[in-house]
């Protein structure tokens, strides 16, 4: 068990060009308020980055569309959004989730 | 069943600390998964702690041990993968900005401690609270460091697990484990809708409306998914994500010279 010198540098290298745009903008936007239209441009910016994530971890894997494995996981996101969107709790969303897709994955197999 | 986000109204960090419930268990999956991966590209249990302690990435980590694996034995291309890392993670830009307006009375020392653990699901957490309004500007920091160190030391806690079970990993799939991060970004996703269709937000005048963020959201998954399957590397988050954000400012913008005239 040890630490190699190269993969201390990737560690320490990769968390320094990670730790910038963690950062960066959250110390300077915080102190000059922003024109409208970059408010509006902004505001759209986190449905639009869950949507990208939630496509792609749905259909994507490795460059290709997904199998029908994954279908477990594409009917079990219904209750998913429906139980989000009546009940907003998001644990019981996520545990129904993974409950449903349990639940499938056994009498499938 | 404490709902996660209801339960962020008080301002403090244990009200943070159980905002991130979700994230945890999502976490938990991933990262003792990440765990495992990184183990089996040839990391040492300890390398793989620091990476999940100092990195904290997780996208980028999984990037990190692929590339590792992939090199031969002594090559390490050590500027390649840092570069890859860059990439990978540009999209903090877009959080850490969207966040930075709500955190106008923090320190910038605090602002900076706060957005080095920023992640995608700490900020979409984070993001739906200060939309429905239920953050108040006192405490606000406090919340925000509840959320992600609760998030930051599950996620190492569930490298080093993975990182210890190598080998011997069971089934976590049998009990669904591997779909709590999509239902996450799911139901988050329709929360961020609802909560800007009938939002208490301060700027709640200039927020898009729902029915348009729909479309934003519809374009966005289309688009990360086409260029996901066109294009290797992790570029179809941001890609997508500007593309669509620039779209809804596009509309804003036709719309409102459309009521003048």
């Amino acid at each position: 068990m040890e630490v190699r010198p190269e993969i201390l540098i990737i560690i320490i290298g990769s968390a320094l060009v990670t730790a910038l745009p963690r950062v960066v903008p959250m110390i300077l936007l915080s102190r000059t308020s922003l024109p409208a239209w970059l408010r509006t441009w902004l505001g759209a910016v986190p449905v639009a980055i869950l949507a990208a994530l939630l496509g792609t971890e749905l259909l994507v894997t490795n460059q290709s569309l997904v199998g029908a494995d994954r279908i477990p996981m594409l009917i079990a996101i219904v209750p998913v959004l429906v139980i989000a969107a009546t009940t907003r709790s998001l644990m019981g969303a996520v545990l129904a989730g993974m409950l449903t897709v349990s639940l499938l994955r056994w009498v499938w197999h | 069943m404490r709902p996660a986000v209801a339960s962020a109204e008080v301002g403090t960090l244990g009200s943070g600390a159980r905002a991130a419930l979700p994230i945890v268990l999502g976490y938990l999956s991933i990262g003792f998964a990440a765990g495992v991966v990184q183990r089996a590209s040839g990391l040492s249990v300890i390398e793989v702690v620091l990476m999940s302690l100092v990195l904290y990435a997780g996208s980028a980590q999984f990037v990190v041990a692929g590339l590792i694996a992939a090199a031969r034995p002594g090559e390490l291309p050590v500027a390649t993968i840092v570069a890859t890392v860059f990439l990978v993670n540009l999209r903090h830009v877009l959080l850490s900005a969207a966040l930075a307006p709500h955190f106008t009375r923090v320190s910038a020392i605090r602002n900076a401690l706060l957005g080095l653990q920023l992640t995608d699901e700490t900020f979409v957490v984070a993001w739906t609270a200060l939309a429905r309004g239920v953050l108040p500007d006192a405490g606000r920091a406090a919340w925000m460091a509840g959320l992600n160190l609760s998030a930051y030391f599950s996620w190492a806690l569930a490298n080093l697990a993975g990182a210890l079970a190598s080998g011997m990993v069971g089934d976590l799939r049998a009990i669904g484990f591997d779909f709590a991060l999509p239902a996450m970004f799911g139901a988050l996703l329709v929360l961020q809708l609802s909560a800007h269709r009938d939002s208490v937000a301060p700027d709640a005048s200039r927020a898009t409306p729902g029915r348009k963020l729909f479309g934003v959201a519809l374009l966005s998954a289309v688009l990360a998914v086409v260029i996901a399957l066109l294009v290797p590397g992790q570029w179809n988050i941001l890609i997508a994500t500007v593309a669509a954000a620039t779209f809804a400012l596009s509309m804003e913008q036709a719309w409102k010279s459309a009521r003048k005239s």
